[in-house]
């Protein structure tokens, strides 16, 4: 039997990771939403935000906070140019056009790192403190990423509700024609909405790099877990997102405990096809017009 | 203020409006009527910038807006009341006004206008955090002039603004139609309700298969004559 100390570790632990799930859900759905083609790609712009942080922090010794404000900017102008050169020629074509482009630019930038970085794994060694409370261990690389990862939220829900270009992002997934009836031309509010989930990818990075190392195929380790919490909490669908987020996390985490973290990535990938025949529309039922 | 010039337009293959000239001066009321699939939405979009003509001119104040994208023609001052409404339906009624304001000059006067918009509408000020897709079909109606009239519009296009409502509210949007023209707008309608709407324009036009047919005072065209063909057309 295990030890109940260890399971409520790992429940917390889940709740940590699940923030950064949660960040990085949100910003792949927040573009599906409004732009209806799923960035394949999206989780490799991470990965090569989490080499600039790197270099800039491992070989120019810049503090890691000022390595993640860049690491946002770059983000946000990977996704300008994503939109620009990959999804904008290929608007209104049939979704399987989208699939290979993004999968397509998966495999490039896959391949670009590997050229440029090689394969091997590098990692920003910060030396934090962890704190302990009733036998139970709260590393600082975890709880900093999961404070800054709910606040970076909260900026995203207060962005998404109380500015004209937030409501604005939100009105052009329900009625694009519409929405340029009323001035706001659709290209713009793509490219802010594709700079905002850029922005989003680039964070994740900088929270990500404190907790786990970068090589070429980082991509393939958070791509699909992303992926499948989106489609989990209803695709589109931002609170079901966030919720999903923490259920595949805690099931990981906790899963990891009771068997092994092989086993809890295991449980997760079955719940989430059995969810799949129970909900197919995700968790909360997902609100598509 | 509004002049088509021997527009003609379609989507791909089709032609739905051949060389069609009309003319919305500022402070009138005009309607276009006219049988199902005549080309009223299609004339309408082709105003709004949704739809580009193939040949003609689209002057508005002087200013040719042909070939201009919509966000740039509502920023010109022309307010486009979609058919079927096309509200947000999962934002908020507050938040589909405020969309109206989308642009910097409307976001400027977003105060006065929504006090104005109140005002004509008050129903809008008591539901203002309900989701527009919960609103009546009346108070969607509203929303949808409500939403054109926060772009501080001159001139405001409503395409079939009685479409799909009951007989009552149908007279009763008509009498909110008139007051917003009271209020100085500029009214360029698309009506089926053809008895209704010649009661409210100073002129009207018959539209029949992308074609005008008849252009002529309100009053002089009320006659059955015009209705009949108006309805049924021919």
């Amino acid at each position: 039997m295990i030890d109940p100390i260890f399971l409520l570790e790992a429940a917390i632990n889940g709740i940590l990771l699940g923030g950064v799930l949660a960040l990085l859900a949100l910003g792949l759905n927040l573009i599906f939403g409004v732009i209806d083609i799923v960035w394949i790609a999206y989780v490799d712009l991470v990965m090569l935000c989490m080499y600039a942080v790197y270099f800039l922090v491992t070989v120019h010794g810049w503090p890691l906070a000022l390595a993640g404000l860049v690491s946002v900017g770059a983000g946000a102008l990977l996704g300008l140019a994503v939109h620009l050169l990959v999804i904008t020629p290929i608007l209104g074509t049939p979704p399987v056009n989208q699939l290979l482009a993004t999968g397509g630019l998966l495999f490039f930038l896959q391949s670009f790192a590997t050229f440029l970085w090689s394969t091997d794994h590098k990692s920003v060694r910060l030396s934090l403190p962890s704190y302990e409370m009733a036998g139970i261990f709260l590393p600082a690389t975890r709880l900093i990423p999961f404070a800054i990862s709910i606040l970076a939220m909260l900026g995203l829900y207060l962005f998404l509700t109380r500015t004209y270009m937030g409501t604005a992002i939100r009105a052009v997934s329900q009625d694009r024609e519409a929405m340029s009836l009323m001035g706001a031309s659709p290209q713009r509010v793509y490219l802010m909405t594709s700079a905002v989930g850029g922005a989003m990818a680039g964070l994740a990075a900088t929270l990500l790099s404190m907790q786990y190392s970068v090589h070429p195929f980082f991509g393939a380790q958070f791509g699909p877990l992303t992926f499948m919490i989106c489609v989990l909490g209803g695709l589109g669908n931002m609170v079901g997102a966030f919720v999903a987020s923490f259920v595949m996390s805690e099931i990981i985490s906790v899963g990891g405990v009771i068997m092994s973290t092989e086993m809890g990535y295991v449980i997760a990938f079955v719940v989430f096809i059995v969810m799949m025949f129970v909900r197919p529309a995700g968790i909360l039922g997902a609100r598509r017009e | 203020m509004l002049e088509l010039r021997a527009v003609t337009a379609g989507y791909g293959q089709f032609t739905a409006l051949w060389d069609v000239s009309l003319r919305v001066d500022a402070g009138e009321a005009v309607a276009v009527v006219g049988p199902n699939g005549a080309g009223k939405t299609t004339l309408m979009r082709v105003i709004s910038g949704l739809v580009r003509p193939r040949a003609g001119d689209l002057v508005f104040e002087g200013v040719s807006l042909t070939g201009r994208p919509p966000h740039e023609i509502v920023a010109h001052g022309i307010a486009h009341v979609p058919e079927g409404r096309r509200l947000f339906p999962a934002l908020t009624v507050a938040e589909n006004l405020k969309m109206g304001a989308f642009l910097p000059a409307a976001r400027r006067a977003f105060a006065a206008s929504l006090e104005r918009v109140f005002g004509l509408f008050p129903v809008l000020a008591e539901r203002r955090t309900q989701r527009a897709g919960s609103l009546s079909g009346g108070e969607q109606q509203m929303l949808a002039v409500g939403r054109a009239l926060m772009s501080q519009p001159r001139l405001i296009l409503l395409d079939e603004p009685s479409m799909g409502l009951a007989p009552v509210m149908v007279l009763r949007l008509f009498d909110l139609i008139r007051r917003v023209r009271e209020e100085g707008y500029t009214i360029l309608v698309v009506e089926q309700n053809v008895r209704q709407v010649l009661k409210l324009v100073d002129r009207a036009y018959l539209l029949e298969v992308g074609r005008i047919k008849i252009e002529g005072r309100a009053d002089a065209l009320g006659d059955q004559d015009f209705v009949r063909k108006a309805y049924v057309g021919l």
